[in-house]
């Protein structure tokens, strides 16, 4: 290496996710052992109390993610790690940052379900869980990055973006790339583009905790600082008070979901692979994606006319990009690790304008480069 | 110094919700006083409360406050302690809220000992979803779900406090208000976790289906079954049969959670794993 500032590594997905985290100003993480997540919660048992930050071994699941809203409220960034059946308990308190507009992270690192389903083997079957997870409207960030150096630089992105819409973000990578040991290049903190949640300009006398700015996202105060005010998980007014009135209750559930839907273009991130001339393309995300790139520079050798798009979020879902593309293609093939779940969104974003095709495998095993191109090349006879 | 209680208040959330002849504004009564008489700034209170009619209490003091949720009350708490150890952090619980739905977080709140003060209103009854029995609903008394009355035991929340690793423990009721404010005093000051039970009164969830209609009947019986802890050691097995002992069960001094972290801190950060 020749620039001494640039720290390579190798490092695994979890490990991976901890180093992120910390860069992007992580300082409390509580959480409760589950495989395939364990690494996450071990990593910052280490590397927390280094950096004069919490480190909590809560007593399950949901204490964990209450903790973590805890101490999001005091103004330190927070975040918590599990995989299903650990993320089925957190729903009622994500729900609850969801209503409150705490920023928080939660990582998911799928295997497969349901229930208990098999820990040490990787799935997808959490997209739309991650999702719809808890009750109610809300919007949702959903991040899924697909190899170990993604891991790094997308958990720093789910931690900003939490910040700047004041939302749970959930960060899905799933047991491949979760336990993979991968080089990563570590960026220097002058690299890492921070962003922290906007702060109170008004005296505290005129301080309004919900009442949001233009952007729709409510500037928020620390517990401590002053400014006293009230948080509840009962839909509330401008002043943080639970509220009846059925004008009050509309806007604050719209602006719930408009804060994030009307900002998706920025929250979206998605990379395009042989995709100018593709006739069919492959929709895929996490360790599927890369399974997924191989196979499209397979077929283009063969000479089929195949392309990626690869989606890094997958809440806010990519409609317009998907509705744009259906416009192009002919096919459009979606391999999932579950038997179909982001296929019906694809399915909805392309209104028709070509053929949706889902390939879904359930089995414990990845999905490699060989199998979906076989998929393509049985359904190019349909063509 | 101002004595008032009122100072505390948020006075454009009154009236409350709360029944008349409910515990509930006794309590509170009874928490404000002893902060007020401990000097406590309210920038620096963190007041936390999880589901039910007990849960308004946040609503309405002029604190840093939070209405979480079922059970969770001490969980969140303590993601706020832990993240700033100066805040003074009190979670209010009910009954169902604490030992049922919260027991578990409950348990390992006392087991780490951590600088929370933990005030459970005790009314023996789900009051506001509507008289369900709950896990200190006497045995053999009556609730919307136990209509030919609860045959289950009741936990005995002090005793399980002391016993899992809190510092102070103390059960008051809001018949011997001025005895409650004293208890909960102390338990704000105590460095670790600190648990005062109130007994409380629901007349109407309670009450109505218990032959206990009023709140002067409600009052009465709780007075003729809490007996002080030194009168009910005296009392034989037979004579302790449906009383509730009041008192201040433990208060010692061992080391705090928030305490031992910032120690482990110190330790890594000069490189030393071990003590």
């Amino acid at each position: 290496m020749t620039d001494k500032n640039k720290t390579v590594k190798i490092l695994q997905g979890n490990e991976a996710c901890v180093e992120g985290a910390l860069l992007a100003g992580i300082r409390f993480f509580a959480g409760y052992p589950i495989t395939p997540a364990s690494e996450i919660a071990e990593g910052m048992a280490i590397r927390l109390p280094e950096l004069g930050g919490v480190f909590m071994q809560m007593e399950d699941e949901i204490a964990s993610m209450a903790a973590v809203i805890g101490a999001s409220l005091t103004g330190v960034k927070a975040m918590t790690a599990s995989s299903g059946p650990g993320i089925c308990l957190k729903q009622e308190n994500i729900g609850f940052a969801a209503i409150t507009e705490v920023p928080c992270v939660i990582v998911n690192a799928q295997r497969g379900g349901p229930s208990t389903g098999l820990p040490t083997k990787p799935a997808q079957g959490d997209v739309m869980q991650a999702r719809w997870g808890t009750h109610g409207d809300h919007s949702m960030i959903a991040l899924a990055p697909s190899d170990v150096n993604e891991i790094l630089h997308i958990t720093i992105k789910a931690i900003n973006f939490s910040e700047r819409y004041r939302t749970p973000v959930m960060l899905l990578l799933d047991e491949v790339i979760a336990h993979m040991r991968e080089k990563v290049n570590i960026p220097t903190n002058e690299e890492v583009e921070i962003i922290d949640r906007k702060k109170p300009t008004v005296d505290k006398e005129n301080f309004l905790p919900y009442k949001a700015d233009q952007d729709l996202v409510p500037p928020m105060a620390n517990f401590g600082s002053g400014y006293r005010y009230h948080v509840t998980g009962l839909i509330h007014n401008e002043k943080g008070y639970p509220t009846a009135n059925t004008k009050e209750i509309d806007q604050f559930l719209r602006r719930l979901t408009n804060k994030i839907e009307l900002y998706k273009k920025d929250i979206i991130i998605e990379e395009k692979f042989l995709l100018d001339d593709a006739r069919i393309a492959v929709i895929a995300y996490g360790s599927v994606a890369r399974a997924a790139q191989r196979t499209v520079k397979l077929a283009r050798e063969k000479g089929i006319k195949a392309g990626l798009l690869k989606l890094v979020t997958l809440w806010p879902f990519s409609d317009d990009t998907i509705n744009q593309l259906a416009g192009q293609v002919d096919l459009m093939l979606v391999p999932e690790m579950n038997l179909g779940q982001m296929v019906r969104e694809v399915q909805r974003a392309a209104e028709g304008k070509c053929r949706v095709v889902s390939y879904g495998r359930v089995d414990g095993e990845l999905i490699n480069p060989m199998e979906i191109l076989s998929k393509i090349e049985e359904e190019s006879k349909y063509e | 110094m101002n004595n008032s209680i009122t100072q505390y208040f948020r006075e454009e959330m009154f009236p409350h919700i709360w029944c008349p002849g409910c515990g509930n504004g006794i309590i509170l009564g009874a928490i404000l006083r002893a902060i007020n008489s401990i000097g406590w700034e309210k920038d620096e209170i963190v007041m936390v409360s999880g589901i039910g009619c007990s849960s308004r209490i946040t609503g309405y003091v002029d604190f840093n406050t939070m209405n979480t949720t079922h059970g969770r009350a001490l969980p969140f708490a303590t993601g706020i302690k832990m993240s700033n150890p100066n805040l003074k952090v009190i979670a209010v619980m009910g009954d169902g809220d604490c030992a049922a739905i919260g027991g578990n977080h409950f348990i390992h709140s006392a087991r780490r000992n951590i600088d929370i003060t933990a005030i459970i209103i005790n009314n023996m009854i789900y009051g506001m979803t509507g008289g369900q029995y709950s896990p200190l609903t006497p045995t053999g008394k009556f609730g919307s779900t136990a209509p030919y009355g609860n045959i289950d035991q009741t936990f005995d929340i002090s005793a399980l406090a002391a016993s899992a690793g809190a510092s102070y423990v103390a059960r008051g009721n809001i018949f011997d208000v001025n005895q409650t404010t004293r208890f909960i005093k102390k338990a704000l000051l105590k460095k670790g976790f600190s648990v005062v039970e109130v007994i409380s009164d629901c007349p109407i969830s309670f009450g109505r289906i218990n032959k206990l209609r009023t709140p002067v009947q409600m009052l009465e019986w709780i007075k003729s079954i809490t007996v002080p802890k030194t009168t009910w050691e005296k009392l034989s097995e037979e004579e302790k049969e449906g009383k509730i002992p009041t008192g201040e069960f433990l208060d010692i001094n061992i080391p705090e959670y928030t305490d031992k972290y910032q120690e482990i801190c110190i330790r890594v950060q000069q490189g030393r794993r071990e003590k």
